[in-house]
């Protein structure tokens, strides 16, 4: 479903801020899968999340969505097959609107604007079962502010209104790092059944590693705009926090070790 | 006296169209646009020279819409294509449409006097009518008989024409496209990653509401009966203190409510500069100085009232709590 290739980018190229953020990346989704992303800052997660969504445009390699080639495609064209939930809760809605518009707009995601009516009844109604099953009770707010919802409210909006209309890949970017522990336990949880039921090809990057361990088929590690570690499948599931953090200082004392030899 | 206050709603109902634009832009956008300043002339402009020149009155100011309509465009493009801070963008179309205004008209001013004009055009079908004589009537009747205004017919059919123009942008953003441009106003990474070409939204934005303002511009040029080079300066000012006088008083809670607070914000603000100027010690320079001490006090009565309100708010609730606590207590 999601294919990326031979994927390079280098920011501030030539000058001595140069940062290589991705070198040579490979990665593989397939349809319905469930992939989590950790690595300290700086390892390239963000920058992959932004090349998948058009965000920023590789310097070599490909990207490609469901077999159709999308590196030179533009990030609001692109965005018609993919859902996306930032680590800001604030970042996913539009706060003067209200709960049901900013639905419409998410739900004009898939097809062209018009001078169509952005909520009518018809909608509604799908917005409201929607919502319904989030259990936050916002279906009998649907006509109040976004703004004046909590943030865990908000980011669940966000989950909702990325997903409901079934994006053939979806983005989670830290999603949960801004809330509270309950809060970003519920949204865990939400993510979970949606993903799930929809059945979407996912791609989570994360800074907690138990929540990396806990979602999803398979786990990569990045560092240096590269993928040093990946687990799928039964290696994925006996996967612990230990495991991995001694995966990441054996892979690490490894290469040290190289460039130690080099030096020597 | 009585005259003066009726030319101030007459004029008033013109300019809420003009402010109407400004809304659009400064409050759904976030785009803080000063084309406006140009395209206002340009708007007279095009319709005096087109009137001038023996065009109908009805084309002349349709066309003076269209060409507000590019004048955005041209902004629009400039910020989002050229990505020019918005500010900037808007006065270099601002400054560039100066010149092609004096190029439009020839002069810097035309006078319509002695045309026929789209609004001589309503007046005439109108006097034929004798709705004026029940009106004046009327007025008579409750004793403001001494200056009755010449017609009805300007403020009534400004009254349909800036109702209908509420009624279509009302309507327009709550659209698909119009949602998007709200959204694009209040968070565009949000609507972008939802696959909306925001840069196409603001040209959108941008060029409908210099077409109001164009549009507005032809009909006080209209209504005035002259266009003159000058006529722009300090319309955005104008505009933000209809909005701003207009939520204030009346609020912005929805859509439909903000914009039919514009129109009454146009009105008051014209209401008011039309008493000040009345008084003997104010001249007619001081116009720009009455303008920035009624947005002042618009902008500073939300945070008076809003303070209150709150204060009285949780003064009110505090009791509520405290008297069920002790009712608590009693029960126990």
């Amino acid at each position: 479903m999601l294919h990326l290739n031979g994927i390079y980018k280098v920011f501030n190229e030539g000058t001595p801020d140069e940062k290589l953020a991705l070198q040579n990346l490979q990665l593989q989704l397939k349809k319905g899968e469930f992939v989590t992303v950790i690595g300290s800052n700086g390892a390239g997660k963000s920058t992959l999340m932004n090349m998948v969504s058009g965000k920023i445009l590789p310097d070599a390699g490909e990207v490609l969505i469901d077999g159709q080639k999308v590196s030179g495609v533009e990030e609001h064209q692109r965005a018609k097959l993919i859902g996306r939930v930032f680590q800001d809760p604030m970042a996913g809605t539009a706060p003067h609107m209200t709960i049901e518009e900013n639905m419409a707009i998410a739900y004009g995601r898939t097809n062209r604007r018009g001078l169509r009516f952005g909520v009518t009844n018809k909608r509604k109604a799908f917005f409201k079962e929607s919502l319904e099953t989030l259990h936050l009770g916002l279906e009998n707010r649907m006509t109040a502010k976004v703004g004046l919802l909590s943030g865990g409210e908000r980011q669940a909006l966000s989950l909702l209104m990325a997903t409901f209309t079934n994006p053939k890949i979806l983005l989670l970017d830290e999603h949960t790092a801004a809330l509270d522990p309950s809060r970003a336990e519920l949204v865990t949880q939400l993510t979970k059944e949606i993903v799930e039921q929809s059945k979407l090809t996912t791609l989570m990057v994360t800074h907690n590693m138990q929540q990396a361990i806990d979602l999803g088929d398979s786990l990569i590690m990045m560092d240096k705009g590269q993928i040093i570690f990946e687990a799928r499948g039964e290696e994925k599931r006996a996967l612990t926090v230990e495991k991995l953090l001694n995966e990441f200082q054996r892979i690490k004392g490894e290469k040290m070790n190289n460039d130690r030899a080099v030096l020597a | 006296m009585f005259t003066a206050v009726f030319n101030s709603f007459e004029s008033g109902m013109i300019y809420a169209i003009m402010a109407l634009g400004v809304y659009l832009t400064f409050r759904i956008l976030d785009f803080p646009d000063l084309t406006v300043e140009g395209s206002f002339v340009t708007g007279a402009s095009v319709a005096a020279i087109m009137i001038v020149n023996g065009y109908s009155p009805i084309i002349a100011t349709l066309a003076a819409l269209g060409a507000g309509f590019l004048a955005g465009i041209l902004t629009g493009l400039l910020h989002t294509k050229g990505k020019v801070n918005p500010l900037l963008s808007g006065i270099l179309v601002m400054i560039a449409l100066y010149s092609i205004n004096l190029r439009i008209m020839g002069t810097s001013n035309i006078p319509l006097l002695s045309q026929k004009t789209l609004l001589t055009n309503i007046q005439d079908a109108w006097a034929k009518t004798g709705i004026d004589d029940v009106l004046n009537g009327l007025l008579t009747a409750i004793g403001l008989g001494d200056s009755l205004p010449k017609t009805w017919s300007i403020l009534l059919m400004m009254l349909v024409i800036t109702v209908l123009i509420q009624v279509g942008m009302s309507v327009f953003l709550k659209t698909e496209i119009g949602l998007a441009i709200r959204a694009t106003g209040d968070n565009e990474a949000m609507v972008k990653s939802f696959s909306a070409h925001t840069g196409n939204m603001k040209v959108l934005g941008l060029a409908i509401s210099n077409a109001l303002v164009a549009f507005s511009g032809a009909l006080i040029a209209q209504y005035n009966g002259f266009s003159d080079i000058g006529m722009g300066i300090g319309m955005i000012v104008i505009g933000l203190a209809s909005v701003i006088i207009g939520e204030a008083i009346f609020g912005a809670k929805t859509i439909v409510r903000a914009t039919l607070a514009v129109i009454g914000g146009s009105l008051i603000y014209h209401f008011v500069v039309t008493l000040a100027l009345r008084v003997d010690f104010l001249q007619t320079g001081d116009v720009k100085l009455i303008t920035a001490l009624i947005v002042i006090g618009a902008l500073l009565l939300p945070l008076i009232t809003e303070g209150r309100k709150v204060k009285a708010r949780k003064k009110k609730r505090l009791m509520e709590l405290q008297f069920d606590h002790k009712s608590l207590e009693e029960g126990k």
